[in-house]
């Protein structure tokens, strides 16, 4: 009965008295890929890190697998991480390590795989995500922008995640590389079976990678919904979101 | 109206007051938490050798040149000091015990500091900004363990030996002004030198080398780890970094001092 893999319940987090989550209910099914929109500032990365662990929520709950995360030690954060995996808004790859050290970082340092093995599975990654094996031994900063989001793509799925997190996969590249890279998304997603959670404020990707989409404004999920349901919706909120458009009840806060 | 002047007054100072203390919680928080994963595994090597030849093999220039004019200098200063009381053979003792109790290490831990110090901030700092903590800790590897527990060890292994190297070159400055500058005779010299040599005066050199590595990498890393909002971020880190370090090393020069030599 229970499908979901994450279950997200009254979730809030401040900064100071800065409200930023006010009572998120969110749920994340098997195999799901659900993507939150939301303007910019309005805690899309907050959601993700407190999922994560990465921040401590003032208050709520969230279940990865039935099991609560919201105040688990570092043992078990550990064990937590080792079912993630995230793409990060500027690729946050290492830049004391070469392109395979990156994509085998998880192999190498925490599940003891030697060396020769594990570079010719990031080889074999990295040629999943379109780069060519002779990357591998590039430095991180000798790559264009959209090199680094596959990077930091084949980081992300190399220890075949049940979860994977996208942190704004498409910001900064230009509309071709975007498009390329969702469709790496969705082979990567599909192809572990895994549960993703997508944050962007790029309509254009989440109708492609979305199986669901949910709105974020002011702290609250507003609205969720198919991408079908979206385009029929009337929640102006929602419209105006989609339309880009500066008249509507959303105010740019400045 | 008088009590809210008062309330505000109370305000104005509690402000600094709180975040002094919370910053040093937070301070306190942050070595607890890094001796405890310097000392638990896994232990990454790689990432100490790295360090140990970052701050130990490539400070050994910086170390030498200071060290040889601390001691020349030294040298030169104590034997014009002296000679008002025709106390010139005291010079090898002087040097002697200046540098191996005070100029070697705490010359050496600031110009280390310096070096080290301001760049591992850097590079952690870099790495905080640009997320890269964040993706340690998302790919299962404990951030104090990967970054912060091989630049504690690096610092208490490598600053004791710089020490020792220092001890003998800046000894070795204080020899070559004696004997080809104030003409004494080198024999004489090194006899006075070996004589006075206790070893007191090198255990103490070198128990305040262990305590400034520590402290140089503890202050690296705690301002590299908490810099944010980008490279205006990194860069105050760096000098925070510094300064902090020097200050701490000066301070506690002091008080070893003052635990070792006091009775």
């Amino acid at each position: 009965m229970n499908e979901a893999k994450i279950e997200i319940k009254n979730l809030h987090k401040a900064f100071g008295r800065k409200i930023v989550l006010d009572g998120i209910d969110l749920n994340i099914n098997k195999g799901e890929s659900l993507v939150v929109i939301g303007g910019s500032g309005t805690g899309k990365s907050v959601l993700i890190k407190c999922i994560q662990g990465l921040l401590v929520p003032d208050e709520g709950s969230i279940l990865v697998d039935g099991e609560e995360v919201v105040g688990i030690d570092e043992k078990e954060k550990e064990r937590l991480h080792s079912k993630m995996g995230m793409l990060f808004q500027g690729g946050a790859l290492f830049d004391s390590l070469s392109v395979w050290e990156n994509v085998a970082f998880d192999l190498l340092e925490n599940r003891g795989m030697n060396k020769k093995d594990a570079k010719s599975e990031a080889v074999r990654v990295l040629r999943s995500v379109g780069l060519a094996p002779d990357v591998a031994d590039l430095s991180p900063s000798e790559l264009s922008g959209g090199m680094q989001k596959r990077v930091g793509l084949a980081r992300a799925i190399a220890s075949r995640p049940e979860i994977i997190f996208f942190d704004e996969p498409t910001t900064g590249l230009d509309p071709i590389m975007a498009d390329v890279i969702n469709d790496l998304i969705i082979e990567s997603v599909k192809g572990l079976g895994a549960s993703a959670l997508t944050i962007t404020h790029d309509m254009a990707s989440a109708r492609k990678i979305a199986d669901r989409i949910a709105m974020l404004y002011k702290g609250k999920i507003i609205w969720q919904g198919t991408v079908k349901e979206m385009d029929k919706t009337d929640n102006p909120y929602v419209c105006q979101f989609i339309k880009g458009s500066a008249q509507g009840p959303i105010k740019v806060e400045v | 109206m008088i009590s809210t002047s008062i309330i505000n007054f109370l305000r104005n100072q509690g402000r600094p007051l709180v975040k002094f203390f919370s910053s040093l919680g937070e301070f306190s928080l942050f070595v607890a938490q890094s001796v405890y994963n310097s000392l638990t595994p896994p232990f990454y090597g790689r990432n100490l050798l790295r360090q140990i030849i970052d701050m130990g093999f490539y400070s050994l220039p910086v170390v030498g040149l200071t060290t040889i004019f601390a001691g020349m200098v030294i040298a030169l200063q104590s034997y014009s000091g002296f000679m008002r009381y025709g106390a010139e053979g005291a010079v090898a003792e002087v040097v002697l015990i200046s540098v191996t109790r005070e100029l070697a290490p705490v010359l050496s831990a600031l110009m280390v500091a310096g070096r080290i110090g301001a760049a591992m901030a850097a590079e952690i700092g870099t790495m905080r900004v640009t997320e890269q903590i964040d993706a340690l800790t998302t790919l299962s590897t404990n951030p104090f363990k990967y970054l912060v527990a091989p630049r504690v060890w690096a610092g208490l292994i490598v600053m004791p030996l710089l020490v020792m190297l220092g001890d003998i070159i800046g000894i070795f400055g204080g020899y070559v002004v004696g004997v080809y500058k104030l003409g004494f005779n080198p024999a004489n010299y090194v006899n006075s030198t070996l004589q006075n040599l206790q070893t007191i005066d090198i255990t103490t050199g070198l128990a305040k080398a262990f305590v400034f590595g520590f402290i140089i990498s503890i202050m690296g890393c705690y301002n590299g780890y908490k810099s944010k909002g980008g490279a205006q971020g990194v860069g105050a880190a760096t000098t925070n970094a510094v300064v902090s370090a020097s200050i701490l090393i000066l301070i506690f020069n002091y008080i070893i001092t003052e635990l070792f030599f006091s009775k």
